[in-house]
């Protein structure tokens, strides 16, 4: 094997590594959200000091790779759609952290409010999920249905913000587990467009098509 | 379009170089020849002046149009002074620089005032500052990159349209690469230019169109930007991301 062709896989396994990682991320403070139960924040903020240290010497290694093995085509893309995918994952680190952060004050606070928002904490994870699989199978297909599994997030957020308003006008009382909630929404909700961000970001390193702005592409 | 090949197929002899190549090479644009060795890159080059004619039992079949006139029914000298050449190893004339510059106006009969159009050579060849005092000194006397850039303004002396350059930066160091190539960014303004170059760096740093060739075929003729980024063929991709072979 090449010595680049060694440096370009040794990048692809730090992201793989660090994808890892913030699934984990997202996996606790998903299921805390989900189950009501105190999140592991002390883990959860371990897990994001560690994905920030990654951020940075995946940047490293990309800028290096850029400046002294001049490369082009395929090699060119992987490497650039590996910066912009390294720094989205330390963006959805922090946003696991907020969400771990809100269940907890759910928690301290005993509040039990039944809404979507588990389906969306779900449905948030599992587009994050598709997103860096097809990242690690190089599958603009699957990269293309994520981008098309964005709307249905947006829906439903806006459809959990308008319950949860009902909620507070009714009930000051419901008024601080609330915002918790539809903060943990909106996070969630970030979550899923840093996946589409991932997925674009990963069809134009398979096909070189930028596909950002312009989801009409997404369909063909 | 400056060129217009079509179906060119090129042969040395009995052994055939080029086959079925068609371009269309644009206007005040820098298109560069990339490929392995061998791959028929200078040949296809050296046929658009007609060059191969040099060589002995050369021939070609197919069209090759400069702004839309047949090159085989041109007179040869003509066609020369319109497409100049440069070549890889810098290969001044043994005279002055001067000389080496005035040496074409004077064969095609120029009657205006030798030495401006001699400094206008020179300036167009970014040469002018470093050799204004030393005009009749001999070309020998100039370092490498000197000579290359002489040799260039040698060949814009006559006011060609189109200017060949065969790998023209391959005997010389970075800095003096990069001042040819700045050159070259200069001059299209002026002149078509068609470079053949084993430096890929310097086909996507130079040029604004790139051919691949591959056993004397052209595989691939784009925007450099686009082939540099996402070629449309396998077999550039494999050879400008050194996988080839």
């Amino acid at each position: 094997m090449r010595h680049f062709d060694e440096l370009l896989n040794d990048l692809r396994n730090r992201l793989v590594a660090m994808s890892g990682l913030v699934q984990a991320a997202i996996r606790e403070s998903v299921r805390a959200l989900a189950e009501g139960e105190d999140s592991d924040l002390k883990t959860v903020r371990d897990r994001e000091a560690e994905i920030n240290r990654m951020e940075l010497e995946i940047d490293g290694i990309t800028t290096e790779l850029l400046a002294l093995e001049q490369p082009v085509a395929s090699d060119l893309r992987f490497i650039t759609a590996a910066g912009k995918i390294n720094n989205i994952l330390e963006r959805i680190g922090d946003l696991a952290v907020n969400v771990a952060e809100r269940s907890e004050s759910l928690f301290r606070h005993h509040a039990k409010i039944r809404t979507d928002v588990p389906i969306l904490a779900e449905l948030a994870e599992s587009m994050v999920k598709r997103a860096l699989d097809a990242f690690i199978n190089k599958d603009a297909n699957e990269a293309r249905a994520v981008l098309l599994s964005d709307d249905a997030i947006d829906e439903l957020r806006d459809s959990v913000f308008n319950e949860l308003i009902g909620r507070m006008k009714k009930n000051a009382q419901s008024v601080q587990p609330c915002v918790d909630l539809m903060f943990a929404a909106r996070n969630l909700e970030r979550m899923a467009d840093h996946a589409t961000n991932i997925a674009e970001a990963v069809v134009f390193m398979v096909e070189g098509v930028d596909v950002r702005h312009h989801h009409v592409q997404v369909a063909n | 379009m400056r060129f217009q090949i079509g179906g060119l197929d090129f042969f040395y002899g009995a052994k055939q170089a080029v086959f079925g190549l068609s371009l269309k090479i644009p206007n005040n644009k820098i298109t560069a020849l990339i490929g392995p060795s061998g791959c028929g890159k200078s040949t296809f080059l050296r046929t658009l002046n007609r060059m191969n004619e040099t060589v002995p039992h050369t021939r070609y079949t197919g069209d090759i149009l400069l702004d839309g006139q047949d090159i085989r029914k041109m007179d040869v000298v003509s066609l020369r002074r319109r497409v100049g050449m440069v070549f890889q190893r810098p290969n001044p004339f043994p005279k002055s620089i001067f000389d080496n510059v005035a040496y074409g106006l004077r064969i095609n009969g120029f009657k205006g005032k030798l030495s401006d159009a001699v400094e206008k050579s020179l300036k167009r060849a970014a040469l002018w500052d470093e050799v204004k005092d030393y005009l009749h000194k001999s070309a020998f006397a100039l370092s490498g990159g000197q000579q290359q850039r002489l040799c260039i303004a040698r060949a814009l002396a006559v006011d060609p349209e189109v200017l060949l350059l065969d790998e023209p930066c391959s005997a010389l160091d970075p800095v003096t690469t990069a001042k040819i190539e700045e050159l070259l960014f200069l001059l299209k303004d002026s002149c078509t230019l068609i470079i053949v170059t084993h430096n890929m760096q310097q086909a996507a740093r130079a040029s604004d169109f790139t051919a691949f060739m591959l056993e004397g075929k052209l595989i691939e003729h784009s925007e450099t930007s686009k082939l540099f980024t996402t070629p449309a063929d396998a077999r550039t991709e494999a050879y400008i991301t050194g996988r080839f072979g």
